[in-house]
């Protein structure tokens, strides 16, 4: 099962609602997955800042003097905001691959749960009201966000295990599915130099694509590689810094249902997610093609 | 005294209220019961659902003539194994609507999902939009019009009944096909194993016209429509055949 959103913003003063609605898609899909949940949103970048989200198993040793110890560490202005086991730190952009470093040495049981100019990651183990409740995502302001509430099939009920998966910077993936190849294709981006956390199939799926963004791809071409490179069930929605992608392979027997209006694009693994969504009664409504790729950009 | 009782019956929904079901206040569950626990006979024929919102199982396991008339999109599985129920979804709906049905007739107003009728053993499925992937797989005597397209894999193993596709049919149309019969007015992407274009005799003309009248289907001429089926090379083992299955 597994149950994927996605909703991506085209008017702006939909904006400030962007947490609570899909917060609202999310829940309403609580019993496709209750194994975990997570969310992640873009929005409020600044330029020259990026955004590390960290996860802490024992957040009120790891939080409370993060941000001062990193900063020294590497000579920076940095902040934190807390919630509940995540921290997202607030470090200048050109230091970002430093501060990560710099991170694993001050804190060896943080987890960066992703990194970039706009997003921000938050899952954890536990139905999606939880999540959303512990994290209060509904609060959350931004341009677009997917979330996914998952019943695991090929690795453990952990939060590592937990979707959305980021391997990039502003780059990550929700999956309903199963990938049979995902060892393989591991061992390949392995030797590419790629590095894995997990041994989820879904975290293969999100490095696969950053890393053929890597060599130079658009992310509608990385797609379109999954169809090809990839084998398993798999609907796959990805967010970047400005974009929103889909893509089912050929077989397509997991379900999707995506509706755009001129205010929004939105995904739902069904239609329920997107029944209480503005102005849906008009909205185009349809089912995405098998091997066909989807994707907006602001 | 009165004594007309049609003078003074009032609209269905004012005197029968709870026949008219908000899945908005009431649970899905109510519903399925209230619908289960009709019997033989039974003067509660008109059913109403409101605020389906894409709710699973809405209207399963029907098994009296009543009409059920849901307004909004429903989501898997709506009208499953409805039996002499005429259900009518004035929305879309999601995987496997009317999957198993015996008898009766579903109606979708809009589109419906993957797996639309599968395993449908008799009645008439009518989706009045586009159906998506493996409409109708593993039929075995259902009846299924549909307005639209339908998506690949349509059809696959289908072993009894009819599918008329009024728009085009995806890849693999009939894959692996036993006896049903499939027209399709517009274009076919491929056909799958063993399924070939046959000829359209006047008793083929003839079931077409009757199917098109029964799903409300006008100004269309079942002239329009090519025939396709099984060309029968699987039914016994084969190793030559060893690819195509």
């Amino acid at each position: 099962m597994c149950g994927i959103v996605g909703l991506f913003l085209k008017d702006k003063a939909l904006e400030p609602k962007l947490g609570s609605m899909l917060s609202e898609m999310l829940v309403l899909l609580t019993d496709r997955g209750p194994d975990s949940a997570g969310i992640a949103i873009y929005g409020g970048g600044q330029k020259d800042r990026a955004k590390i989200t960290v996860q802490s198993p024992s957040p009120s040793r790891d939080f409370p003097e993060l941000a001062t110890d990193l900063g020294n560490k590497i000579g920076a202005k940095i902040s934190a905001t807390i919630k509940s086991t995540h921290a997202v730190l607030d470090v200048p952009l050109a230091k970002a691959e430093e501060a990560r470093a710099a991170l694993l040495e001050l804190r060896p049981s943080l987890r960066v749960m992703g990194a970039g100019q706009s997003i921000e990651i938050y899952k954890e183990v536990g139905l999606p009201e939880a999540v959303v409740e512990r994290f209060d995502v509904r609060s959350m302001t931004g341009t677009h966000g997917i979330g996914h509430t998952r019943m695991a099939t090929e690795s453990a009920v952990t939060t590592l295990g937990a979707h959305p998966f980021s391997t990039g910077a502003d780059q990550c993936l929700v999956h309903n599915g199963s990938l049979s190849n995902h060892n393989n294709v591991r061992r390949e981006l392995v030797r590419e130099g790629m590095k894995f956390e997990t041994e989820n199939d879904t975290e293969v799926a999100a490095a696969y694509l950053s890393n053929r963004m890597a060599h130079g791809k658009k992310l509608g071409e990385a797609l379109e590689g999954t169809l090809s490179d990839l084998d398993g069930f798999y609907t796959f929605v990805v967010g970047t810094k400005n974009g929103f992608g889909v893509v089912r392979d050929p077989i397509a027997c997991k379900p999707a249902v995506m509706a755009e209006t001129e205010q929004y694009v939105a995904f739902g693994s069904e239609y329920r997610a997107l029944a209480n969504l503005p102005g849906i009664e008009n909205a185009k409504v349809w089912e995405p093609e098998p091997a066909t790729v989807y994707f907006w950009e602001h | 005294m009165n004594i007309s009782n049609v003078a003074t019956a009032p609209a269905r929904e004012v005197d029968f209220p709870e026949r008219v079901f908000d899945l908005a206040k009431r649970s899905l569950r109510e519903l399925n019961q209230a619908l289960h626990q009709l019997t033989p006979g039974s003067n509660e024929t008109a059913w109403e659902v409101l605020n389906p919102k894409g709710s699973h199982s809405v209207a399963v396991g029907v098994d009296q003539p009543v009409a059920v008339d849901v307004r909004g999109s429903v989501g898997y599985y709506c009208g499953g194994m409805n039996a002499g129920g005429a259900i009518t979804v004035h929305g879309s709906a999601g995987p496997g609507v009317g999957e198993n049905m015996m008898s009766g007739s579903i109606v979708v107003k809009g589109d419906a999902s993957q797996y639309a009728g599968a395993t449908g053993r008799g009645g008439l499925l009518v989706i009045e939009g586009n159906a998506s992937s493996r409409c109708g797989i593993s039929m075995k005597g259902i009846d299924i019009v549909v307005h639209g397209n339908v998506g690949h894999m349509s059809a696959f193993m289908a072993q009894s009944g009819n599918l008329v596709v009024l728009g085009d049919a995806g890849d693999a149309l009939g894959d692996s096909i036993y006896e049903a019969r499939l027209f399709v007015r517009g274009k076919v992407g491929s056909l799958g194993a063993d399924c070939i274009a046959k000829e359209m005799r006047p008793e083929h003309l003839e079931l077409l016209q009757g199917l098109l009248d029964r799903a409300g289907v006008t100004g269309v001429k079942a002239a329009e429509f090519k025939r396709y089926g099984s060309a029968r090379t699987l039914y016994n083992f084969n190793i030559d055949n060893a690819d195509a299955y």
